[in-house]
């Protein structure tokens, strides 16, 4: 028997709603047999990683937190992505967006008034947007692939960090730990409900950026130019569109998003810059933007998941003492799960019989 | 229904109930054919009636659902070309499958998947080609040869495989008619040897000319198997189509209206290795008059259409004036707002985007134009005026869907090219600028494009028609021009062109031609 690939007349309207769904029951399983290879009851475990986190009110808090930086990065990769813009960059665009937005509270740290925070929000998004734009000029430019260019800048700006905290920025009264001074109350994004937990404005702020860029996508001219560029480029081309300024708008506005992600994490979960501070939510994020089928209100929804899927490693880790590690091979089982259940859109599986093939043998030989 | 083969000896290819089904279609319907040893066989039907699934069933890349294949009197399955070139099926696709940076020789071994040296291969290739009359210099590189050669490099790679039955699909689509009689020599000899041929076409002429016999489909049936040399082209295209079939009605062009269109002096040079330079274009379109540009594929047609329509650039402003204003460096969009309009060749992915709804291509080549109606404040679309204006379009080009808005990859080619015509026309466009208008369209449909083509000129616009289709030239147009090697000639009245000296200018011949742009300027 053989199994065939046979190609929808229309695109599957069932399928493209049901593959996350079927994606995740996949990595489910796929992550119980890991966990019982690896001795654990399977049922336990999963206990543990999946509900467990969804249990008590600071634990929600806690996949807010996680889940803020996740969705205004992925809802800035879905514009790139739909525009067939292949920014895989967001982790240096979140870690710039940090850096650039903690100058005021790292170097005037004496500067405390209330026009600090958005001064900070708004530097975050100028510096995330200007590393973005380096691999869009690069493409514009000089055709260079924008997957190798933005990805080696993550490595850039990972490293820049880390010798930022280290050198020019250290806390001069920080006994040498590698870590800036920590932010005043005037550089900190306020928490949204402090009397139940840790979860901040940068949940606001992704909501905010998710149903602002589904509008765009949805009803706007611009959203329309979006995803024809990104289909067919030679069809935007003839529709009067510029695919080299649709480059440097996918890029920037990611980038800014990205670079928002980053000052918020910083000004609001962490309270200081570190060699790292990003848990690699920038590379999540892609999988946030494909499990929610590149839709942003469907980002929201992907970005809680993938936020569930950081606590309950944590959860995991101590309560049945499996490797944090963990949550990198649940990530990678989902974003393989999703891209494999879209095939299913445009293709439906047929089993051939093992017949026809022996027929064949027969016949060859006459 | 006459099956019976006009030569001696049992058939070489029988099929009985051949069916195909794609989802809820039946692309082939109980289809039954047999080709005799030695005769030319021809497959005549519209787009869409499913000659080219049939044919893919015989050489193996699909599977039928029911039915079966009998070869030399054996009941077989061909599974996969593989297997078809090892009965002895060879085939010449219509699109040519070949690498234009490698010799000719180097494509044909990429085929043969044994391990004859090239120098072998291309002394085969060599001696066959001249003894077949099709000459071909094996060590010269694809790119650099015209379509004509092209499709020569392929009929030699199927003839090195020495079968027994040679599909050609469409083979004259992309040859002058000095290039196509070549080719028909060709294959009466290999008829002679006894070779068997199904030809595929829509050329009714030259299958009449041609052929032993005919097997007509429509709607994934065979409607008719006939004698093509005993009917007339128009009894052959009502069993194609199913009723008769209307030639637009060209009213004399009322007199020479204002210049609409003028392309002054234009070069371009060519955007990559393969693609055509353009050499010092003059041209001008006045309302009312449709003009014609005649040409072999890919002497610079397209490259013409991007440059008229601002997808490309010129270098002076004064190279193109639309409607007496300098048009040359500005946009398709600011070209469309002077009251130009186009329609490229490619409607998928050009023309329209493929995975999008039709009203949603309708926005596409309207969102400047029509900008006040489509596109409200903030740059939110106005989906109820678009989904009316395409209702309304869908109605006046009687296109015919499944859907109440199905995206444009749903549509056949026919109704995807009249909503696409029917976008540019409900605009009342000033200058109509079309590229392949009825290409791979079905004659229905052709002729309803034609005659909206010919209203349109009649109400004042200037229509400029690029095709390969040389009868339709003939059909619609008030002069001809020819396109060669991205040279444009003068546009000859119709009343003095004839087929011969169109296709002479197409071959390349009359190189004095070209010395008129002093004249015209």
């Amino acid at each position: 028997m053989r199994i065939e690939l046979v190609k929808r007349p229309e695109r599957s309207a069932l399928f493209a709603a049901l593959s996350p769904f079927l994606a995740l029951a996949l990595t489910l399983i796929a992550g119980a047999i890991m966990f019982s290879v690896l001795g654990k009851d399977p049922v336990e475990a999963l206990y543990y990683y999946f509900i467990d986190p969804l249990r008590e009110v600071w634990s929600l808090h806690e996949l807010a937190v996680k889940a803020a930086p996740l969705i205004l990065i992925a809802v800035g990769l879905s514009i790139c992505y739909l525009s067939n813009n292949w920014n895989i960059g967001a982790e240096g665009q979140f870690i710039v967006g940090a850096i650039v937005g903690s100058i005021f509270p790292v170097m005037f740290p004496d500067f405390q008034s209330w026009v600090v925070l958005p001064l900070m929000l708004l530097m975050g998004i100028a510096g995330g947007a200007a590393y973005g734009a380096i691999p869009a000029y690069l493409k514009v430019r000089f055709n260079t692939n924008e997957i190798l260019t933005s990805l080696m800048l993550v490595y850039v700006a990972q490293l820049f960090l880390d010798w930022m905290v280290r050198g020019p920025w250290r806390n001069p009264a920080g006994m040498n730990f590698p870590e800036t001074r920590t932010f005043s109350a005037a550089a900190t994004l306020p928490e949204i409900w402090s009397a139940s937990g840790r979860a901040n404005w940068g949940f606001v702020f992704a909501i905010v950026a998710a149903v602002a860029v589904w509008f765009m996508l949805s009803r706007t001219l611009r959203g329309f130019e979006v995803q024809v560029l990104g289909q067919s480029p030679r069809a935007g081309k003839f529709a009067g569109f510029s695919s080299s300024k649709m480059v440097f708008f996918a890029f920037l506005l990611s980038g800014g998003l990205a670079g928002l992600a980053g000052i918020s994490e910083v000004s609001g979960a962490i309270g200081q810059l570190r060699p790292t501070i990003s848990p690699g939510y920038g590379f999540a994020a892609i999988i946030v933007a494909f499990l929610g089928r590149l839709n942003p209100l469907g980002i929201v929804a992907a970005g809680l998941v993938l936020a569930l899927s950081y606590l309950g490693g944590e959860a995991a880790q101590i309560s049945i003492g499996v490797s944090d590690k963990v949550v990198r091979a649940f990530q990678g089982m989902l974003l393989f799960f999703v891209l494999a259940c879209d095939t299913l859109i445009l293709y439906r599986i047929r089993f051939v019989g093992s017949s026809a093939a022996k027929t064949v043998e027969v016949t060859q030989n006459v | 229904m006459d099956t019976t083969p006009l030569a001696n000896g049992p058939n070489l290819l029988e099929v009985r109930g051949l069916t195909k089904i794609f989802g809820t279609l039946k692309a082939c319907n109980q289809v039954d054919l047999t080709i005799a040893k030695g005769e030319i066989h021809a497959l005549l039907g519209e787009n869409g009636a499913g000659k080219s699934t049939l044919v893919k069933m015989l050489f193996g890349s699909l599977e039928p659902n029911a039915g079966e294949i009998l070869w030399n009197g054996q009941q077989v399955r061909i599974t996969s070309p593989g297997v078809a070139k090892k009965f002895g099926i060879g085939m010449v696709f219509q699109h040519f499958s070949l690498f234009e940076a490698l010799t000719a020789a180097e494509n044909i071994a990429l085929s043969l998947a044994d391990d004859t040296p090239i120098a072998t291969i291309a002394a085969k290739a060599r001696a066959l080609s001249y003894s077949y009359g099709l000459p071909l210099d094996p060590e010269s590189l694809v790119g650099d040869l015209s379509v004509g050669e092209r499709q020569r490099i392929e009929i030699i790679r199927c003839l090195l495989q020495t079968p027994e039955l040679i599909i050609l699909d469409e083979p004259t689509s992309v040859l002058t008619p000095q290039e196509a009689d070549k080719l028909f020599e060709t294959l009466e000899r290999l008829r002679s040897e006894g070779k068997s041929i199904l030809y595929i076409s829509h050329r009714l002429d030259e299958v009449r000319r041609l052929c032993d016999r005919a097997t007509i489909m429509r709607h994934g049936k065979v409607v008719g198997h006939c004698d093509p040399r005993q009917e007339t082209p128009a009894s052959l295209a009502r069993m194609m189509v199913g009723s008769d079939v209307k030639n637009a009605e060209r009213t004399t062009a009322a007199t020479r209206g204002e210049e609409l269109l003028s392309i002054c002096g234009m070069s371009r040079k060519p955007a990559g290795p393969f693609s055509t330079p353009l050499k010092n274009i003059w041209l001008s379109v006045a309302g009312g008059e449709v003009i014609g540009i005649a040409g072999v594929a890919g002497n610079g047609q397209g490259e013409l259409f991007e440059a008229i329509s601002g997808e490309a650039l010129q270098d002076s402003a004064d190279a193109i004036r639309i409607r007496g204003k300098s048009a040359g460096r500005m946009g398709i969009s600011a070209r469309r707002l002077l009251g130009a309009a186009f329609v490229p060749e490619e409607r998928l992915g050009h023309g329209a985007a493929p995975r999008m709804r039709l009203s949603d291509n309708l926005l596409l080549s309207r969102h400047s134009t029509d900008g006040k109606a489509f596109v409200g404040t903030a740059g939110m679309v106005k989906s109820g005026a678009i989904q009316k204006a395409a209702q309304r379009i869908i109605e006046v080009m009687d296109v015919r869907k499944s859907a109440p808005d199905p995206e444009a990859a749903a549509l056949s080619g026919g109704n995807l090219q009249k909503f696409i015509i029917g976008r540019e026309l409900d605009r009342n466009p000033s200058v109509m600028v079309v590229n392949q208008p009825t290409w791979g369209v079905d004659a229905g449909a052709a002729a309803r494009i034609r005659q909206a083509l010919i209203e349109l000129a009649r109400k004042g616009s200037a229509v400029l028609v690029i095709s390969q289709d040389l009868d339709e030239l003939f059909e619609i147009s008030d002069s001809i021009a020819v396109m060669h090697n991205g040279e444009l000639s003068k546009p000859i009245p119709i009343a003095d062109a004839t087929l011969e000296r169109i296709g002479l200018l197409m071959g390349g011949a009359e190189p004095g031609h070209l010395d008129h742009s002093k004249e015209v300027a």
